[in-house]
């Protein structure tokens, strides 16, 4: 399996590489860390023209904290999210999805960027914005917006990007006191794709959700903020209310069936989610059923 | 080292002195590998050497209705593009039948598809080319024009009236139908106090070999013969095929088979894609090299496991198992694979049915059927996990009906270790195994009334762990009832040649082959052994049709059973030739001499007498000193076949302690046990890791091998992302033990012990999920056992 | 623009100058170009582990990176990790236990313990199990593996105690 012929060009700048996405337009392919882009193309199932290589821009390079945000440039590697006091501090919940993705060769290379650009339904990157409440910074022909995270992803593959613009950085909230973070996927093995998986964030005032975030991924055709945490939020949770949650989580989702899993099994799961997820924020195993593993 | 009274020729290889059977020594040449300096077929560079990528169908079943490669031989770094026709020229069809399998029928199959294709995968034109690369790119230059047909996908309906027969000539799509009836099953079923049915259903496997297929095939035109370098079990075999279809003599034909990344059956098989290399090489006069890629891996290594088995046990309110019925279907590809057959799995499932146990009532039917799919053949423990999971299956669905515990039923039913020699209801023969005191053994080796007691534990806090046992028999030590009584030629027989050079060491030719399990290893231990040198002093060379006897090679877990023996025989005599000589150059006799650390030596007091390498050096450098008339010969070949035993009959129990999580339908293996009884054992070591590498491949089809057809007959998860073979964190510790019952067909007493690990595993662990499962009333009779599949089967979704 | 490209690395501390199409993966360039056919390619889309080498003293997929990426790179296959001793104890290790049946997974296999072991000296059992769980061996099942990586990391302790 050897990819097709292409071109390669490797940026100098971000404005260079820029440059060369407006020019080539979809011809084009952005090389980040290459652990999607790579494979694609060993298949044939994609051939570029253009390889655009922007691992030597230092703009996009490096995790700081600015005020309330926390900056990650978009070449930053999974491997630096694991290793960053910064991310441990005031976002841990992207540490633990980190630990999720793939294997120790795949994180040195695979980039924050490159997995969010990809937006593979899949993966655990898209829905941990979500559940972060994250801002996408994005850099195209008409200088620098922002996208908030909940608007980014639009369907499989699919993100607010086009074909000439970079992700340039992802600014996240830094974490509130009694900010709590639930990460948990259901993977056949360790490291493969998730079946189903949920990245949360909450906010606790004693046993109550000031906020709560559910960031749920391999649901559908995008990551999916579930709008059935809201009847999770500033109430007592009992388990009739966690039972309509559940219901309600169950009614708002449209899973796909694929080879792992029927659209009824993802919804399943998902529940199951939400209930090991709240047990576990609350400290209350007894909202659990039985048969855990 | 005190003195030996005994006459060492009384003594048996396992107690000679410095013997190395039994013994765990690592095994010789592995800094090659540790350091990436082995040479695989995949690394392989000749000179003018091309490339070859076959152009493949997309379609399950089509005809071809031209090919047009005229864009194709334009592009860059192509040398030819061929098709199926123009092949044929220079290589013969071929039909994967055995005349000892009644009833076997098949069609001729090509190198290269002419006409028509009959599953996705098999290729119809072959682009040469200076690159891989190159000949990918021109690949997609080829334009094929197919009339899609009707494919034959579902087992099912293969046989009825409206599917479409995919090969006219044979009538039907029936490849092949075996029945066995013994004893009187019906009264038995009649006079039981139960009896319980199930449907057992397995997915299709694949091998997933590391290193995918690989063969660089060389003809030299100017010495007319055609050196294979490929890293297959059988090189005689594929020497004989090559010519044969090349209408060259063996003699012009060489196989090499340098290192092996795994094989497991994958590579003992004849493949259309390496037949074409072969031709190819012969037609362009060059050096052409084919490595399958990971996606032509998954289209085209052979399929195995596909089977749909039904089952019924009959059973006494005291335990006693009065009966056991199969009735099992299993779609192949679109040809019987050659030479071996597409109907020796099946025919293996009825032959092992119910095999441990001492009834003596059997009926099975096993039928194959033809399917427009990849080809189908045999892959590690051909046969043995789907009678396993079924026998094994049956008895526990027998003991839940009665009330009974599973290791109770099995001691009440297994054949006594002192009922040998005796045979099974389907005909085996069996010289003498130890089911009862392998599961005794295993009882014990678990802790089994402790984990009792914890699985009551963990249930009433809403943990739901299970324990599955299986009993097994495994075929080892094939002779020539396996496949040369059929017709083919495959040698059932092995030979090793030895030698002492001139400096002392021993130069060892084998005609077995290694894969990495320790052939090399085997045979340097026994040769050691017998000979009484140290290991380091032995140079084993395997692998080379040129430079080693003729032989069967390395399948069936024969390589110690028969290759050993054939070492064990050669190395005697050997030792005899230096002790005469010995004897005549000291002026002693040889009984009173004895060879002992690389020395002659006397047997009254270990006095070392003369080092070998001086032996060495007179007798080939200056037998001018020895008397007149002494012909010193250092060297000798022995060959052995089995001829008392069809098979050299293994046994085995296996059991698995899971948790199933309920809420996920996820199950993990926290724990798995093996006993085995393969006779004399060489290498501990070698052995274990043989079971442990055997049950994974069995864990791996428990619970994450299927290759996913749909029903146009297009393979869907052609790739490692989605065919799931297992990894590291998914797998336990596995503890294994042993039982020693040796043949005494041979001196060594050596079985086999390659395939054992993968018989039982899925048997085990499908028992122990349906014991952690018994509080819900499910019973799960398929596998993989994903997580959808028991989310379905405890209605949670 | 799809002309070879000049690259100038070093591979186990050895300059090396090339010449590379931009689609040459680096797993190809090792074992075609420089003949260093340590590295195996198993699977080419990044799952099975076989072509594992380091860039940058960091383990990477080999056919999942192209050659022109390491222009000035310091790459390591198993080749330079033998020759210059750095984990003779491993493979001693492995040796011993019989960690390595055919040997096709473990240049990766070594490469990726390695790693571990230079992040975290003494690993449990399943964090050795973790860390190697990207590294497919059909043959072995993985437990001697374990075993012989458990064990130079204790011998690793003691040595330094």
């Amino acid at each position: 399996m050897k990819a097709s012929a292409f071109a390669y060009a490797r940026a100098t700048s971000l404005a260079n590489a820029l440059e060369l996405l407006v020019q080539h337009g979809e011809k084009a392919k952005v090389l980040s860390g290459g652990q999607s882009l790579i494979p694609a193309m060993n298949l044939r199932l994609i051939s570029p023209e253009l390889i655009v290589d922007i691992g030597d821009i230092k703009e996009l390079r490096g995790i700081s904290v600015k005020g309330e945000t926390l900056v990650i440039g978009a070449l930053t590697r999974h491997a630096d999210v694991l290793k960053s006091s910064d991310i441990v501090k005031h976002a841990p919940l992207l540490a633990a999805a980190v630990a999720h993705v793939a294997h120790p060769a795949i994180r040195n290379r695979g980039t924050i960027g490159g997995s969010l650009a990809q937006a593979d339904p899949a993966s655990e990157l898209p829905a941990s914005m979500l559940a972060l409440g994250a801002t996408i910074v994005v850099r195209g022909p008409g200088g620098e917006r922002r996208i908030v995270a909940e608007q980014f992803f639009t369907g499989i593959y699919e993100t607010r990007l086009a074909p000439q613009d970079l992700l340039v950085a992802i600014e996240v909230p830094v974490a509130r006191k009694a900010a709590a973070h639930f990460f948990q996927e259901f993977a056949r093995r360790h490291g493969d794709y998730a079946i189903v998986g949920l990245a949360a964030q909450s906010v606790l005032q004693g046993d109550v959700f000031a906020d709560l975030r559910l960031g749920y991924f391999a649901v559908g055709d995008k990551p999916v903020l579930a709008k059935a945490a809201g009847k999770l939020t500033g109430v007592t949770i009992t388990p009739a209310l966690l039972a309509e949650a559940s219901a309600a989580l169950s009614d708002e989702l449209d899973p796909h069936e694929d080879q792992q899993a029927t659209a009824a099994m993802r919804r399943h799961l998902a529940r199951v989610l939400l209930t090991r997820c709240v047990a576990s924020l609350l400290n209350r195993p007894d909202f659990l059923g039985g048969g855990r593993a | 080292m005190s003195s030996i009274r005994v006459n060492p020729e009384t003594l048996t290889v396992l107690d000679r002195p410095n013997s190395y059977i039994g013994k765990t020594v690592p095994r010789p040449n592995l800094d090659r590998l540790l350091q990436g300096r082995g040479t695989y077929v995949s690394d392989m560079e000749l000179p003018r050497m091309a490339h070859v990528v076959f152009l493949r169908s997309p379609h399950a079943h089509a005809k071809i209705v031209s090919i047009d490669a005229a864009a194709a031989k334009q592009m860059p770094g192509v040398l030819a593009v061929v098709t199926g026709k123009e092949l044929a020229a220079v290589i013969t069809p071929w039909v994967g039948v055995l005349s000892h399998l009644k009833g076997l029928k098949s069609a001729p199959q090509s190198a290269i598809a002419i006409d028509r294709v009959c599953w996705q995968g098999e290729a119809v034109a072959a682009v040469v080319a200076t690159s891989r690369a190159a000949a990918e790119d021109a690949a997609e230059h080829v334009a094929v024009e197919y009339r899609e047909l009707e494919a034959v996908t579902d087992v099912r309906t293969a046989l009825d009236a409206a599917t479409p027969v995919i090969h006219a000539s044979l009538g039907d799509n029936l490849a092949f139908e075996r029945i066995h009836d013994a004893g009187a099953v019906d009264q038995a079923f009649a006079e039981s106090d139960a009896v319980v049915e199930a449907e057992f259903v397995f997915g299709r496997h694949t091998g997933v070999t590391l290193e995918p297929r690989a063969v660089v095939a060389d003809w030299n035109a100017g010495e007319a013969r055609l050196t294979i370098y490929q890293g297959t079990q059988a090189p005689h075999m594929v020497q004989n095929i090559a010519a044969l279809h090349l209408g060259l003599r063996e003699a012009q034909v060489r196989v090499v088979c340098k290192d092996v990344g795994g094989s497991f059956g994958i590579k003992v098989h004849i493949y259309a894609d390496e037949m074409a290399t072969y031709a190819l090489s012969k037609l362009l006069r060059r050096p052409i090299k084919f490595v399958a890629d990971r996606v032509e891996s998954f289209n085209t290594d052979i399929h195995a496991r596909d089977h749909r088995c039904k089952g019924k046990i009959g059973v006494r309110r005291d335990g006693t198992i009065t009966a056991f019925e199969i009735d099992d279907l299993t779609g192949i590809g679109p040809y019987s694979m050659y030479p071996r057959t597409s109907a020796i799995e099946a025919n293996q499932v009825v032959n092992l049915v119910g095999g441990p146990y001492t009834n003596k009532n059997y009926r099975a039917r096993a039928r194959v059927v033809f399917q427009n799919k990849n080809v189908m053949c045999q892959y590690r423990a051909v046969g043995h996990p789907i009678a396993c999971s079924v026998t094994e299956g049956l008895v526990d669905l027998a003991a839940m009906k009665i009330g009974m515990d599973p290791v109770e039923i099995r001691r009440r039913n297994l054949i006594a270790d002192n009922a040998y020699p005796c045979a099974s209801p389907s005909g085996l023969r069996f010289e003498q195994l130890s089911h009862q005191a392998s599961l005794t053994r295993i009882v014990d080796m678990m802790g089994y009334e402790a984990l009792r007691a914890e699985q009551a534990a963990l249930r009433k806090k809403g943990i739901h762990r299970g324990i599955g046992i299986a009993s097994f028999i495994e075929v080892t030590n094939p002779s020539a009832a396996f496949y040369g009584v059929g017709g083919a030629k495959i040698s059932s027989q092995d030979g090793v040649a030895v030698r002492l050079d001139a400096q002392g060491s021993v130069i060892c030719q084998t005609s077995i082959t290694e894969q990495g399990q320790g052939s090399e290893s085997l045979t340097a231990q026994i040769v050691g052994s017998v000979l009484g040198v140290s290991m380091d002093r032995v140079r084993v060379i395997l692998g080379d049709t040129d430079v080693t006897p003729y032989g069967g090679g390395t399948w069936a877990s024969r390589g110690a059973g028969i290759g050993g023996e054939a070492a064990l025989q050669a190395t005697k005599i050997l030792r005899k030739n230096i002790l005469d000589v010995a004897a005549v150059i000291l002026q002693s006799t040889p009984a009173e001499l004895d060879i002992v650390n690389n020395a002659v030596v006397n047997v009254s007091d270990g006095a070392p007498r003369i080092e070998l390498n001086e032996l060495a050096r007179i007798v080939y450098f200056r037998p001018d000193t020895l008397p007149p008339g002494i012909q010193p010969e250092l060297m000798a070949t022995k060959h052995f076949v089995p001829r008392e035993y069809p098979f050299a009959f293994t046994n085995g129990v296996q059991a698995a302690w899971v948790e199933v999580d309920t809420d996920t339908g996820f199950v993990k293996l926290l724990k798995h046990w093996v006993v085995e009884d393969c006779g004399t054992i060489i290498n501990p070591q070698l052995v274990d890791e043989q079971i442990r590498g055997g049950v994974v491949q069995g864990l791996g089809a428990a619970l994450f091998e299927r290759c996913i057809y749909d029903e146009r007959g297009q393979l869907t998860n052609a790739n490692m992302a989605d065919y799931l073979v297992p990894m590291s964190c998914e797998m336990p510790d596995i503890d294994v033990g042993h039982n020693v019952s040796p043949t005494r067909e041979t001196e060594l007493g050596a079985k086999g012990a390659g395939e054992a690990g993968t018989a039982g595993a899925a048997a085990a662990v499908t028992n122990a999920v349906n014991d952690a499962l018994n509080p819900f009333g499910t019973i799960i009779t398929e596998i993989p056992l994903t997580p959808q599949v028991i989310l379905t089967a405890l209605g949670r979704i | 623009m799809t002309a070879p490209i000049a690259i100038s690395l070093t591979v186990n501390g050895e300059r090396v100058e090339a010449h590379v199409l931009p689609r040459l993966n680096l797993a190809d360039f090792l074992r075609e170009q420089l003949k260093l056919t340590g590295t195996h390619v198993g699977c080419e889309h990044g799952v099975c582990g076989a072509c594992t080498v380091r860039v940058g003293g960091d383990i990477v997929r080999s056919c999942l990176m192209l050659a022109v990426q390491v222009n000035g790179a310091s790459v390591e296959t198993i080749e330079g990790l033998s020759d210059s001793g750095e984990i003779a104890d491993l493979q001693a290790a492995f040796r011993h236990r019989n960690a390595l049946q055919c040997g096709f997974c473990t240049p990766g296999m070594l490469m990726a313990a390695q790693d571990l072991l230079q992040h975290n000296r003494t690993p449990a059992r399943e964090e050795i199990r973790e860390h190697l769980s990207g590294n497919y061996c059909r043959c072995t099942g993985y437990q001697a593996i374990v075993d012989a990586v458990e064990n130079t990391a204790r011998a690793r302790t003691e040595l330094r105690a």
